[in-house]
């Protein structure tokens, strides 16, 4: 116990100040497209549908490598979109902290999207179509009736993505690389102490992964919880 | 001047949506079977569904028309829309739901929607959430809501199903107190025929997404002239019917032949007549009777219903009693015939 304290005072705590502001940006972008993008595929017929829905849930069925791979050959300097960012725009993405973001981002939003989805085809077409007679514009219908009512579902969405997002590893690991106190998260940190041998830095930062976990699960429950209260046992 | 007019075309599934309706009627009755297509006519009139063809004008305000590719959003039509569900804002308190059509939450606004929910009794309940309110009171939320963007027309779908009987009734007379004050047209959709002879003015039966029959309801219901209409309107005795000359004319399924004063058209092919409107006639037989042959009796709380064999085993004539002719038939016993009043015989095509 004398020695995790001695540990907490003289680690470096910026993977957890990293893999917490990747998460949080992560989630945000992919909370706003998320929406948008489940708002776009329900409005489809079913043939675009299925197909729009298997492209934008892709990352999360494929190894976060192959997602990983993907990003490395768009993203590059040596590649035309790498080169063109950099040059017109001064933005580089491979080994800087925007890398964490976009591979994150990818990796995440599907969760973000499904869960949005699900909860809007939930949703009493006759509310939207209230909001409409009685003269309330789509946008106004959209953040005031279908996201409210949706709520639950977007929260728990919310909270799985940014899970998802904070404890990201593979993708990140190709795209943003492991540089300490730059790129460097929780998840690359406990693989590279794991190498050299470190048990007991990489127990606590397991310890600290673990917590945050279950406190995310928890805030789930408590969100969908109001709602289930009237659900029968059995 | 008040005025909708409502010519819709719309292809769907089993049959086409082939509606015209053009009523200046303050309170406009729409009868039909579920999966008529009574919904979906609402629905295009709001602009909620689309449509394929036609013309819709509310008081000489086009919404919508094909040839000059006029299709107002629901948002421009100003046409207020009752759910069948009410569609209540689940997350908005009550106060929240009626201002939702308000616009910007301004002093004058809140005052608006408060005197509105003030007068369909409501106030004090400004900060609940539809769920905690009971369907009677779900249903003045829905319609204060309405009310207080003050639309040129307001539409109401099958308002009373969600609703238990007793509640229904109550809701019935109250919808009309509620829209007492209410100056443009109404359009109610029901399945209940009851619902809109107390509602409506002007009555517009619909059957497989077409308008049988149309006028005003009293008429309509007095002389359905086709068989769905009638059926619609509750007759539950139907015969085909053979017209022998102007005056007389026979019902094969029941085996009589009835002598009528006025004239029957000739293009008559059958006969309805409603299960209330027979006379039970004790001894001599006399004109327009059926004998007497009981078949089975039905109790009902306030009613009994006897079901009288005819030639066609599979429709027995319906007599349904009530009230003062009950206690008579407990004092004299069954009749020996039933007469069929010459006024309340249904001449259909």
């Amino acid at each position: 116990m004398n020695g995790f304290i001695e540990l907490a005072k003289t680690l470096d705590w910026s993977p957890l100040w990293i893999s917490l502001k990747t998460g949080v940006v992560a989630t945000i972008i992919s909370f706003f497209l998320g929406l948008w993008a489940a708002r776009k595929v329900i409005k489809k017929d079913y043939r675009a549908k299925s197909i729009l829905d298997g492209i934008l849930t892709l990352p999360m069925v494929l190894p976060p490598t192959v997602a990983g791979f993907f990003l490395l050959l768009i993203f590059s300097r040596r590649r035309a979109f790498g080169i063109f960012l950099n040059d017109t725009f001064d933005i580089q993405v491979v080994h800087t902290w925007l890398g964490c973001i976009i591979a994150a981002t990818v990796i995440a939003f599907p969760l973000m999207y499904r869960n949005a989805r699900a909860a809007f085809e939930q949703i009493d077409a006759n509310l939207v179509y209230a909001g409409r007679t009685l003269g309330m514009s789509e946008l106004s219908i959209f953040w005031r009736i279908v996201v409210p009512t949706a709520g639950p579902g977007i929260a728990s969405g919310t909270i799985l993505t940014f899970a998802r997002a904070m404890g990201e590893y593979g993708a990140t690991s190709m795209l943003a690389g492991n540089i300490p106190g730059k790129t460097g998260t929780v998840s690359q940190r406990i693989a590279m102490v794991i190498q050299d041998g470190d048990y007991v830095t990489a127990g606590f930062w397991v310890i600290i992964v673990l917590i945050i976990a279950f406190f995310a699960i928890f805030l789930i429950n408590m969100i969908t919880g109001k709602h289930m209260k009237n659900v029968r046992k059995w | 001047m008040k005025r909708l007019y409502a010519d819709i075309h719309r292809r769907i599934g089993e049959f086409d949506l082939n509606v015209l309706i053009d009523s200046d009627a303050e309170r406009v009755g729409i009868l039909g079977e579920s999966g008529s297509g009574k919904s979906m006519t609402l629905r295009s009139i709001a602009g909620i569904e689309a449509v394929d063809s036609g013309h819709i004008e509310v008081d000489g305000r086009v919404l919508y028309d094909s040839s000059e590719k006029t299709d107002l959003k629901p948002q421009k039509r100003n046409v207020g829309y009752m759910f069948q569900n009410y569609a209540l804002f689940p997350t908005m308190s009550v106060m929240k739901n009626v201002m939702a059509g308000l616009g910007r939450p301004t002093e004058e606004n809140r005052g608006k929607a408060s005197d509105m929910l003030k007068r369909f009794r409501m106030d004090g309940f400004e900060d609940r959430l539809p769920g905690e309110l009971s369907g009677g009171q779900q249903q003045r939320v829905a319609l204060a809501r309405i009310m207080v963007t003050e639309p040129a027309l307001i539409l109401l779908d099958e308002p009373f199903s969600a609703l238990d009987s007793y509640l229904r009734d109550r809701m019935q007379v109250e919808m009309l107190e509620m829209l007492e004050d209410y100056t443009g047209q109404v359009v109610m959709v029901s399945h209940s025929r009851d619902e809109l002879y107390r509602f409506s003015n002007e009555l517009f039966v619909l059957s497989k997404g077409s308008i049988i029959r149309h006028g005003e309801t009293k008429s309509v219901f007095r002389e359905p002239e086709n068989a769905i209409a009638a059926r619609l309107t509750g007759c539950k005795n139907f015969s085909a019917a053979k017209v022998v000359d102007d005056h007389t004319i026979e019902a094969a399924d029941w085996g009589v032949t009835l002598k009528l004063d006025r004239d029957i058209p000739a293009d008559i092919t059958s006969i309805g007549y409603r299960a209330h409107n027979f006379s039970p006639v004790y001894g001599e037989k006399q004109e327009n009777c059926i004998r007497f042959d009981l078949m089975r009796v039905d109790d009902l709380p306030f009613e009994k219903n006897y079901y009288i064999r005819t030639l066609n085993d599979d429709a027995p004539l319906c007599w349904f009693v009530q009230g003062e002719e009950q206690r008579i038939l407990e004092e004299r016993g069954l009749p020996d015939y039933l007469k069929m009043n010459e006024d309340d015989i249904l001449l259909l095509k």
